[in-house]
């Protein structure tokens, strides 16, 4: 089972994912900085205007510190996703809820999505979807999946995903690709080695409906080790 | 000296903006390439601040575009990632002077500024 599947693309396909997100990470962390450090400079600026007899109005100090604190709920937000995101390679089989999963990659997938002026929209499915499962291969792929979803939305912009319970495990599904019929096969062609890869790790199933603009991603209620 | 500071984080830009009023520095901000060009269209800057990784047009791309329009403008790259790819990039574009890592010492931001504006930014 596991002996069959080709480690090496896994091993290079998983590092260049981490290297991603990781970089798109430090990102966001330094932007959280950069306006902290605005914020905290203006109100040196203010204080220094006081200290040469400037009155400052009570209300913009409010202000320059909820801005500050907004960012540090932001940048604890952004440190919380990394945490979750740098333990997922902890077990190679463990339960993974899906919308939350879900939820996790478009957190890390957020930058990249506003690069592009794309849109991720998370339709929340109505109960829990657990399967047991690789939580590092099915991000990776999940990832995959959804940077090939943000070039084929055409004039939409948009990505929705949602998670459903099926009778043999539960569908992942990316819709709203207006030109996932138009994309020409070729290099770099999608689904390609990384994907199949991975597919074969997680017993997944890959479904691509160009007429309603859907990829489904189809698992199984538990992976093998 | 007229600066144009462009960032997709509202609140940097803003903020930024304000604090270099404070200073004696008109400054304008946009959050996109688009907004960046449609007020450069209407305004002549003397330097513009650009983020190298911004939605849609890069960095180095509105740096092209906006020259274009303005050869006399004068230009700096800020970028949080500071990865050797970007440095190489904007150094190729502007020098090795004008890239500066997030967060940014604004009297290191005006310092090169200055510099820039007599002709010794590179």
């Amino acid at each position: 089972m596991t002996m069959n599947w080709n480690w090496e693309l896994l091993s290079e396909t998983g590092l260049q994912f981490f290297g991603e997100m990781s970089a798109s990470i430090s990102h966001e962390l330094k932007n959280v900085m950069a306006i902290i450090n605005e914020n905290a400079g203006l109100l040196e600026d203010l204080t220094v205007m006081a200290e040469k007899g400037m009155p400052i109005d009570p209300e913009r100090l409010k202000i320059q510190a909820s801005r500050i604190m907004k960012q540090i709920r932001r940048g604890d937000d952004i440190v919380k996703g990394m945490n979750r995101f740098a333990h997922s390679v902890d077990e190679p089989l463990r339960q993974a809820e899906l919308n939350d999963t879900l939820g996790l990659m478009c957190t890390l997938s957020g930058r990249f999505a506003s690069m592009r002026g794309v849109t991720l929209e998370l339709e929340p499915a109505s109960a829990q979807i657990s399967i047991v499962t690789n939580p590092f291969f099915l991000q990776n792929l999940l990832w995959l999946c959804l940077d090939f979803a943000m070039s084929v939305t055409g004039a939409i912009k948009k990505v929705v995903l949602k998670a459903e319970k099926i009778e043999t495990g539960a569908k992942i599904c990316f819709s709203k690709l207006q030109e996932l019929g138009r994309k020409e096969p070729g290099p770099g062609s999608f689904p390609g080695e990384r994907e199949a890869a991975l597919l074969q790790a997680l017993k997944a199933r890959l479904e691509i409906q160009k007429e309603s603009g859907e990829l489904h991603l189809l698992f199984p209620a538990q992976a093998e080790r | 000296m007229k600066v144009l500071l462009v960032d997709d984080e509202h609140e940097l830009v803003s903020t930024l903006a304000e604090r270099l009023y404070l200073r004696g520095i008109q400054a304008d901000w946009a959050i996109s390439g688009e907004e960046a060009l449609t007020l450069a269209e209407k305004n002549t800057y003397d330097v513009a601040v650009l983020d190298v990784k911004i939605p849609r047009i890069s960095g180095l791309e509105l740096k092209r575009r906006l020259q274009a329009g303005s050869p006399a403008t004068k230009f700096i790259f800020m970028t949080g990632h500071g990865s050797e790819d970007d440095f190489k990039n904007c150094a190729a574009e502007t020098g090795e002077g004008c890239y500066l890592v997030k967060p940014v010492n604004i009297e290191d931001l005006i310092r090169k500024m200055n510099e820039l504006m007599k002709g010794s930014g590179d």
